[in-house]
């Protein structure tokens, strides 16, 4: 069983070896051959994941009905602390990883062809290759990781390489305040990730995921609490602590509230590695992380930190999509919607059981974690060649962009019809389970869904209609083109994806317990008309209010007489859903909360930084640089430890 | 005694055989050949260190004033290689500044003889060769940091050093002679047995601990660590905050955890807050330098608050945890002091704001400024990472998880100062950067094994298994 994956190790070594050929060589490659090797070495291994997949899914994963993970080892008892807990190297195969090499090597492969045309004429032609090679080797590194110990590793190694990206045009200083916001904010998480690692350690003795998740472990644990009353905090055991702390460190990764302030700024970094890294990949590791330890957030002490991650996960869905709608530059909006969307992701995983049938939100989890990538990826890369076009990133600046980009006006409708749920795109099917699994579980939850599911459709389409429809600013002599073949090659492919991204049986191949169960849409299900409803006044909402800001009514309304009273009307349809959408819902809910999250939650970051600051500036007085003063300090400190000792003695 | 016995003492004697034969070199050469001495010392060093790697058995001599097992052993092993890394370093600065005034010689001798004061104190049984061992490292390091005499920095960091160790001798020289007054002994074993801990013990005990966190610059006995780092020749700085902190941390251990383990229970509690005193104030100051210098003073400060993390935890985890963050360390401070002290060299600049641009100019130099940085944050996968990770495993297996807590916070905080070289390197323009240059081969040879070893050191787990087959001092 062991040998059937042993070349399984190619798949981080390959790119690690690129970037390391690359870094050397940055300064002698010229542009386009670094980039071909770059693309080369991506090929290959998506090539292999594919095979990977293809040989776990269909030829030996499936064992008495229940897919296996299977681990290859690399090094055995790397480090031993003592005769309970070790270290392992190894590789683990099973449903998810798989899963994810697909996800990370088809986006990846994807971004290098892209930046192949995007990247052109850029001076970091290939530093950005390396740097990208370095980025998808600890992504791929901590999506195989077989314990706790290494995926933290590759999660700050992942949390560097994007540290470089976000930075790349160091001209910028806002770019470089951005790498360094992103790196901080996440590096706090991962300190509570950290310390969460270390105690899962020592209550259940071992990092290996394998022995974590299974029955035996959660069950010692579930005795081990219930005997313990005593080794709690506020009620909750210190296991479940645990569990939090490592799910705080996934919320900084996965730019869950409050925590994700870094991820608008993180655009700053160039177009292609939104896409790649604040998109599609890295910003889902948190998700992963839940669902790699999915077991135990279930099973200990009846999933008290699922419910956490489920709360959690609905808000910034809903939070973030309400801010997305008050965007006016085109990657914010994006960024802000891939934060809703992530939110969705792990309510998906906070709603789900775990038997059969009843882990459909886990299975709808991964399953939206897999479609996304695909249209998000593909949207931040339209949105790249959009910016590319018109060279700005505001709404303001484009419009009318359809007949100048056709090709990128019809990927781009794609990708927004699958994020906002319409059959038969990916999203569709994604969406819909975890608004079913919501369902069952509770109420309110599903409604945040359901809600945040029409403010998708409505702020995606609002984008769609100002860039490609809407009034045309005047674009002077350079008139917008098309983007270069390798970009459109990209966008084509992730398009086919999207379409038909949704068909795979997902539930037969990801499930909470690994056995894989039938689960198909019902179309005559009420749930199932509702949310495709309200994804559709979503979109025409947006078509009411967009696609006609033209002269076209005006014309209408002149030439056709009658029909002016007609068009009237239809403007008051028009502007009550400007009253409803600005009046109430931009002015009071979303401006305010908007303005909660630059002064407030930004703020108390500023506000820890400045606090920090004085301290220091305070202190520094005491360091005089007079020997009389250090021998005073000197003598008074031991003093004061003696006294102290006799005052407890 | 026979001969086997002395063999024992095989570090010690080939230290002192070495300081004879350069002190004899700068006798008999004429002046025109003095440059030679730099290669002797080096060579000589060089297969010391070699040979300070070859197993020796376990053993005591005089009476039990001089042990040696394994662990001190190898540590000897590990702190020659520190000195021998500082030496390739410092080579073109002898050759530069001390050559012209005829001071090679005395350089080296003095140095070695500080390395053999460290080796002694560490393989002491008692506190006379203790106390002896001590002063022989710190009274020739006074006379090295104001070996620069033409800076008057470097003599007012000389002055500040001889007072304040001297203060801090004396300090532990009363705690010494009380602790004999209790404990009718000044041998390790003896007083081990005789602990009976009264009060005038207690005081005793931490007045020794306070004279030896006074090498360590725990706070509040830190105050001179920066003053003087900042004046005294980079070399010299680089020696105080790796090799003599190392061999004190190291004493400070087998103290506490072989021959006071009694006294710990009652010690816990100031530890405990003297940990968390010097990584904030280690941390709170090093925010807001500018000179790297006194930059990687502060850090080091704060480095040794997360030593105190494991020493803690008084048992083999810990020894394990401690010996192989040392080991890292020197590995990591020697490298970013190498580079400041490179560049200092060769363009007098020592302020961050200095270091803008310096990847485009020097782009090795600014990778191994950025690795050795990383190291000292605990960034993975550097070795630095494991090193911290291991210290909080330490004090995990006593349950100060209150502690690791702010311990992970203080390496949060601390991200932010380590970045900012890093960022000025990399992520910054100047209008006037420091303009290329080619480090002598010395260095270049230096930095190598640095990096090599920062890499190593932590993904090959057999040093890590290594240290921890020998840490069964307890």
């Amino acid at each position: 069983m062991m040998n059937e994956f042993s070349y399984l190790y190619l798949i981080p070594l390959i790119p690690l070896l690129t970037f390391i050929f690359l870094g050397f060589t940055a300064k002698k490659i010229k542009e386009p051959i670094s980039g071909y090797i770059g693309t080369a070495s991506l090929l290959s291994i998506f090539i292999l994941s594919l095979y990977t997949a293809y040989k776990y899914f269909f030829v030996v994963g499936l064992v008495d009905g229940k897919y296996q993970s299977i681990k290859i080892m690399l090094k055995e008892n790397w480090i031993h602390f003592s005769d309970k807990l070790g270290i392992d190297i190894g590789l683990l195969v099973d449903p998810i990883s798989v899963m994810m090499l697909v996800v990370v090597t088809t986006i990846s492969l994807m971004v290098h062809i892209y930046s192949l045309g995007y990247m052109h004429d850029d001076t970091g032609y290939s530093r950005f290759y390396a740097y990208l090679s370095l980025f998808t080797f600890s992504m791929l590194g901590l999506v195989l990781s077989s314990n706790l110990f290494m995926i933290y590793i590759f999660w700050e190694l992942v949390g560097v390489s994007s540290f470089l990206l976000i930075g790349f045009y160091f001209e910028k200083p806002s770019a470089v305040a951005a790498s360094k916001k992103a790196f901080i904010v996440t590096r706090f998480a991962d300190m509570f990730f950290l310390i969460g690692i270390l105690m899962v350690g020592y209550f259940a003795h071992t990092f290996d995921f394998e022995t974590l998740n299974s029955p035996s472990t959660y069950e010692t644990i579930q005795n081990w609490i219930a005997n313990h009353q005593i080794a709690s905090f506020m009620g909750i055991s210190v296991f479940t602590w645990a569990l939090i702390f490592i799910y705080i460190g996934g919320m900084g990764k996965s730019a869950m509230f409050p925590l994700h302030i870094w991820l608008p700024d993180a655009m700053e970094g160039p177009t292609p590695v939104s896409a790649l890294i604040h998109a599609a990949t890295m910003v889902v590791a948190g998700v992963f992380l839940v669902a790699r330890l999915y077991p135990l957030y279930f099973h200990v002490e009846d999933g008290f930190a699922l419910r956490i991650v489920a709360v959690v996960g609905a808000f910034s869905a809903l939070f973030a999509a309400i801010i997305a709608l008050t965007q006016e530059d085109i990657k914010r909006v994006l960024a802000f919607s891939t934060m809703s969307q992530i939110g969705y992701m792990m309510m998906a995983l906070g709603v789900s059981g775990f038997n059969g049938h009843e882990g459909l939100g886990y299975m709808a989890g991964m399953f939206h974690l897999f479609t996304h990538a695909m249209f998000k990826a593909l949207l931040f890369l339209t949105a790249g060649a959009i910016i590319h076009a018109v060279h700005s990133n505001y709404m303001k600046d484009m419009g009318g962009l359809n007949k100048y980009m056709p090709v990128s006006s019809l990927v781009f409708l794609i990708a927004a019809l699958a994020i906002s749920g319409i059959p038969p795109f990916a999203g569709f099917f994604s969406k819909d389970e975890i608004l079913t699994a919501a369902f069952e579980y509770n109420i309110f939850i599903w409604l945040v869904g359901f809600l945040v599911a029409g403010l998708t459709a409505f702020y995606m389409f609002r984008l769609y209609f100002r860039i490609f429809f809407n009034k045309q600013p005047d674009y002077g002599d350079h008139k917008p083109h098309e983007a270069p073949y390798t970009m459109l090659f990209a966008l084509i492919f992730l398009g086919l994806m999207t379409m038909i991204a949704g068909f795979i049986p997902f539930s037969e191949l990801v499930s909470a317990d690994r056995m894989p169960f039938h689960s198909h849409i019902e179309w005559t299900d009420p749930l199932v008309i509702a949310s495709i409803l309200m994804a559709a006044s979503g979109i025409g909402v947006a078509y009411l209010m967009y696609y006609k800001e033209t002269s076209y009514p005006e014309k209408v309304a002149t030439a056709m007489g009658k029909g002016y009273k007609w068009a009237k009307n239809k403007f008051y349809i028009d502007e009550l859903y400007i009253f409803i959408t600005h009046k109430i819902i931009f002015e009071h809910v979303s401006k305010p909360i908007a303005w909660f999250d630059r002064n407030v939650i930004d703020g108390f970051m500023n506000l820890l930084g400045l606090t920090v600051e004085k301290l220091a500036e305070r202190i520094k007085i005491i360091q005089t640089g007079r020997m009389q003063d250090y021998a005073m300090y000197f003598v008074s400190g031991v003093i004061a430890i003696v006294m102290l000792i006799i005052y407890f003695n | 005694m026979n001969l086997d016995s002395l063999m024992l003492m095989r570090d010690e004697l080939l230290l002192t055989l070495i300081i004879l034969v350069v002190l004899i070199a700068e006798i008999i050469l004429s002046p025109k050949n003095k440059k030679y001495i730099i290669q002797l010392a080096l060579g000589l060093f060089g297969i010391y260190t070699i040979v300070s790697f070859i197993p020796l058995p376990k053993g005591s001599l005089f009476g039990g004033s001089y042990q040696t097992y394994p662990l001190v052993h190898y540590f000897k092993a590990i702190l020659a290689t520190g000195v021998f890394l500082i030496l390739l370093q410092s080579v073109s600065w002898i050759k530069e500044k001390l050559l012209p005034y005829d001071f090679t010689a005395e350089f080296f001798i003095l140095l070695f003889a500080s390395l053999l004061g460290l080796n002694f104190m560490m393989s002491a049984g008692d506190f006379l060769m203790f106390y002896l061992g001590l002063e022989l490292s710190t009274m020739p390091i006074i006379a090295l940091t104001t070996f620069e005499f033409w800076n008057h920095r470097s003599i007012e960091a000389g002055v500040k050093y001889v007072m304040l160790a001297s203060l801090s001798s004396a300090i532990l020289l009363f705690g010494v002679s009380l602790v004999y007054a209790t404990a009718g002994s000044i041998n390790f074993d003896v007083i081990k047995g005789a602990l009976h801990l009264p009060l005038l013990e207690i005081i005793g005990l931490i007045m020794i601990f306070i004279g030896i966190g006074f090498k360590i610059s725990l706070v509040p006995f830190h105050f001179w660590a920066a003053d003087v780092y900042e004046g005294a020749p980079t070399v010299i700085s680089n020696y105080l905050s790796v090799i003599s902190k190392g061999a004190a941390v190291y004493v400070l251990m087998t103290l506490l955890f072989i021959t006071f383990t009694a006294f710990q229970k009652e010690w816990n509690w100031i530890m405990y807050g003297t940990a968390i005193l010097t990584m904030v104030v280690g941390n709170l100051f090093a925010l807001r330098q500018q000179n790297m210098k006194r930059f990687l003073a502060f850090s080091s400060i704060a480095q040794a608050g997360f030593i105190l993390l494991a020493m803690l935890s008084n048992n083999a985890l810990g020894v394990k945890a401690i010996v192989y963050f040392l080991l890292v360390y020197i590995f990591s401070n020697v490298a970013a002091f190498g580079v400041v002290h490179v560049i200092s060299l060769k363009s007098g600049k020592e302020n961050i704001d200095d270091y803008n641009g310096l990847y485009i100019s020097n782009p090795k130099l600014s990778l191994v400024l950025m690795i050795a940085l990383f190291s000292l944050a605990g960034i993975p996968p550097v070795a630095g990472f494991f090193a911290k990770f291991f210290l909080y495993t330490a004090a995990a297996s006593k349950g100060y998880y209150v502690l690791i807590f702010i311990a992970v916070l203080n390496v949060t905080i601390s991200l932010y100062y380590y970045l900012l070289p890093v960022r000025a390197a990399f992520l910054r323009r100047s209008e006037n950067p420091i303009p290329y240059f080619k480090s002598d081969n010395y260095s270049r040879i230096a930095f190598i094994i640095t990096m090599i070893g920062l890499l190593v050191l932590g993904l090959y787990s057999g040093v890590f298994e290594f240290i921890s087959n020998i840490s069964n001092i307890l």
